[in-house]
């Protein structure tokens, strides 16, 4: 052990309830900035979780991105004659060769796609009227890309196979028209078609909006309600690993050229909150651990101040202001570490009181829990920082230490 | 080597001391003086004349603001502050009128500290050492005590021991027996004087005491930060 360290060791034992007191600090510190870090980070995953969970990872549209070059301009890019007023060729809406763009994404690894044909259609019940948003899907294809087979209260998705003129709504929809399972209604499209479908299933997302203004029905009937036999207006993806999503997106819309958007395009907005809700908490539990190392920096400034005469003694011995500033560095850095193995500790104690918690919401029926994070990344920064910030805070009573002159200290003592 | 077969350690040619400030004060003025191995020299004067000042220019605690100083033959006063930290270490070896032990330590650890410090010896031997010194001065049993448990003379022979513990070439006392009763300081004095005569040291000794004084060989007298008298105790 260093001479150095051993008087460090010294200095700390001989005034244990200081020492305590600048440790506490920082173990309190560190076992804050972790739980706050944790539930922060936990909640954003759970945030993101939900996200990631209930959309598509990505959705390819029947849209391009930017709108198509006119042959006109094509042909004459650097043309003197500007052609205005030119209307683009009217096309069937969706998107052309679905299929073989499904077989295309289907080859990626990874990745599970379904083609959704939606467009808005209007019930009729009993003389009310409602419109909302019908999906065509393939049911064996949805499971693999959406959860809202889960979603799904009464009956099941493969009843639109068994039955092709079924219909699932949201059980809001169902409560709000006084509709039940099995019963009958009167199914309407924009282009004239109207059937009469059967209630095959309800689903509870949670969300009103998809609640009261959403249907699923076969791909194929909703083809023939919207005359668009053979077209699919989305596809929509899940992948195993969904950070994946912007990368493969932008290899897919390269390849088919429709527009791919990944859930991080679509939730820029939410995500760019998410990180200046971190850069705020960040500054916060950071802010305790700037306040402990005031502490720090206050004992050790006393240590400095009372030990003047050690110093000098040190010095008239033969130790360098190297030497002297080493000793009250090692002090910083001892209760720094130290600190930060008991802040470590008392922080993941916090992390799991915190994650048993349960709270009962009334209305809700599922207990709400609190998401924690456990990763060691927040413990290691937490640590780091403590640890700087201690060594940062001796560093000045240190310095000063080192520049005392011993007949200074001599001279007022003889 | 002089004239006279005896070896020179100490050197210091018009040394001059001043403290700038908004009232400059000079502290040593022009002193010039050469100490030989095995002298023990006591240096006295009225308090604020300087003897202290002049002793820790001697003992390289202070830098003189002119003048040279060697120390062992190697004029000291171009050195770095590093430089100098290592001679006191290895040659040095200073005993104050307050016992200045670090109070968290045992006798035997403060006794031990130079020796960790220059790290010439292995642990086991510094340990030796530091026992065998304590022992000469009668403090064999006392080696696991704190200094705050010691009685005021037994302090001032932990703060010897501790001064020998690198084998120096001079030992620097500041009023080594100022703080004692008269039994104690009879008994540093004899230890002090032991040194010289039977260890062939070399002691430096500022003292107000002329019982003290006249255990030395050489009384140097101070007036006004000037050496006033130099010379040999008038037998």
């Amino acid at each position: 052990m260093p001479l150095t360290l051993k008087i460090a060791v010294t200095h700390l034992n001989s005034r244990r309830r200081q020492t305590l007191m600048s440790l506490l600090g920082v173990m309190l510190g560190v076992a804050f900035f972790m739980a706050v870090s944790s539930l922060m980070r936990g909640s954003e995953q759970d945030f993101i979780k939900r996200l990631v969970d209930s959309a598509p990872h990505i959705t390819v549209s029947d849209e391009f991105r930017d709108a198509p070059v006119q042959p006109a301009v094509k042909q004459f890019p650097d043309g003197a004659v500007a052609i205005s007023n030119v209307k683009p060729k009217t096309e069937v809406r969706g998107i052309r060769g679905y299929k073989q763009k499904m077989a295309y994404i289907e080859n990626i690894p990874g990745v599970r796609v379904a083609p959704v044909l939606s467009g808005q259609i209007i019930l009729t019940y009993a003389g009310k009227e409602q419109g909302v948003l019908m999906n065509g899907v393939v049911p064996e294809l949805m499971s693999g890309v959406s959860d809202i087979e889960e979603k799904i209260v009464a009956g099941n998705m493969q009843a639109l196979s068994s039955n092709p003129n079924g219909v699932i709504i949201g059980r809001a929809l169902a409560r709000k028209m006084n509709l039940g399972m099995d019963d009958n209604i009167t199914v309407s499209s924009p282009v004239g078609q109207v059937r009469t479908m059967k209630i095959v299933g309800l689903f509870e997302t949670g969300a009103t909006a998809i609640d009261e203004g959403q249907a699923y029905v076969l791909l194929k009937r909703a083809q023939v309600l919207l005359d668009r036999p053979d077209r699919a207006n989305m596809l929509v993806m899940q992948l195993d690993d969904p950070y994946a999503s912007r990368e493969v997106a932008a290899r897919i819309e390269k390849h088919i050229g429709y527009r791919s958007r990944s859930w991080q395009e679509a939730s820029e907005s939410l995500l760019s909150v998410l990180l200046v809700r971190n850069i705020i908490m960040y500054s916060v539990v950071s802010a305790i651990l700037v306040v402990a190392s005031f502490g720090i920096y206050n004992i050790i400034s006393t240590v400095v101040m009372e030990k003047r005469r050690d110093i000098a003694i040190l010095k008239s011995m033969g130790f360098t202001a190297r030497d002297v500033r080493h000793i009250f560095l090692w002090e910083g850095t001892i209760i720094g570490l130290m600190g930060s193995v008991g802040g470590l500790t008392l922080g993941y104690g916090l992390i799991w009181v915190l994650s048993t918690l349960r709270f009962q919401v009334p209305g809700v029926s599922v207990p709400i829990e609190m998401p924690v994070y456990w990763g060691l990344d927040q413990a290691l920064i937490a640590c780091a920082f403590a640890a700087l910030s201690a060594m940062g805070a001796a560093y000045f009573p240190a310095r000063k230490a080192g520049l005392v002159h011993p007949v200074d200290i001599l001279r007022g003592q003889a | 080597m002089n004239g006279d077969g005896a070896v020179e350690v100490l050197r210091a040619e018009h040394v001059t001391r001043e403290l700038t400030g908004e009232v400059p004060v000079t502290l040593v003025k022009d002193a010039s003086l050469a100490i030989n191995r095995g002298e023990f020299v006591s240096i006295m004067g009225p308090s604020g004349s300087g003897k202290s000042s002049l002793l820790y220019l001697l003992g390289l605690l202070d830098m003189p603001t002119s003048g040279k100083i060697w120390l062992d033959g190697e004029e000291v006063t171009t050195l770095t502050e590093r430089q100098i930290a290592r001679i006191r270490l290895e040659k040095l070896g200073f005993v104050f009128q307050f016992h200045f032990l670090l109070v968290e330590f045992t006798v035997l650890d403060n006794v031990m500290l130079p020796m960790t410090k220059l790290g010439r010896l292995p642990e086991k031997e510094q340990r030796e050492r530091a026992e065998a010194l304590l022992a000469d001065l009668g403090m064999a049993d006392q080696l696991r005590k704190r200094p705050d448990q010691l009685s005021g003379g037994q302090r001032q022979r932990v703060a010897i021991a501790r001064a020998l513990a690198n084998d120096p070439l001079v030992i620097l006392a500041d009023e080594p027996t100022g703080n004692l009763d008269s039994k104690s300081s009879a008994n540093v004095r004899d230890i002090l004087s032991e040194l010289v005569h039977d260890g062939n040291k070399t002691v430096l000794a500022v003292t107000h005491d002329p019982e003290f004084a006249r255990a030395g060989d050489r009384q140097i007298h101070i007036v006004d930060g000037r050496i006033a008298t130099d010379g040999m105790r008038p037998d």
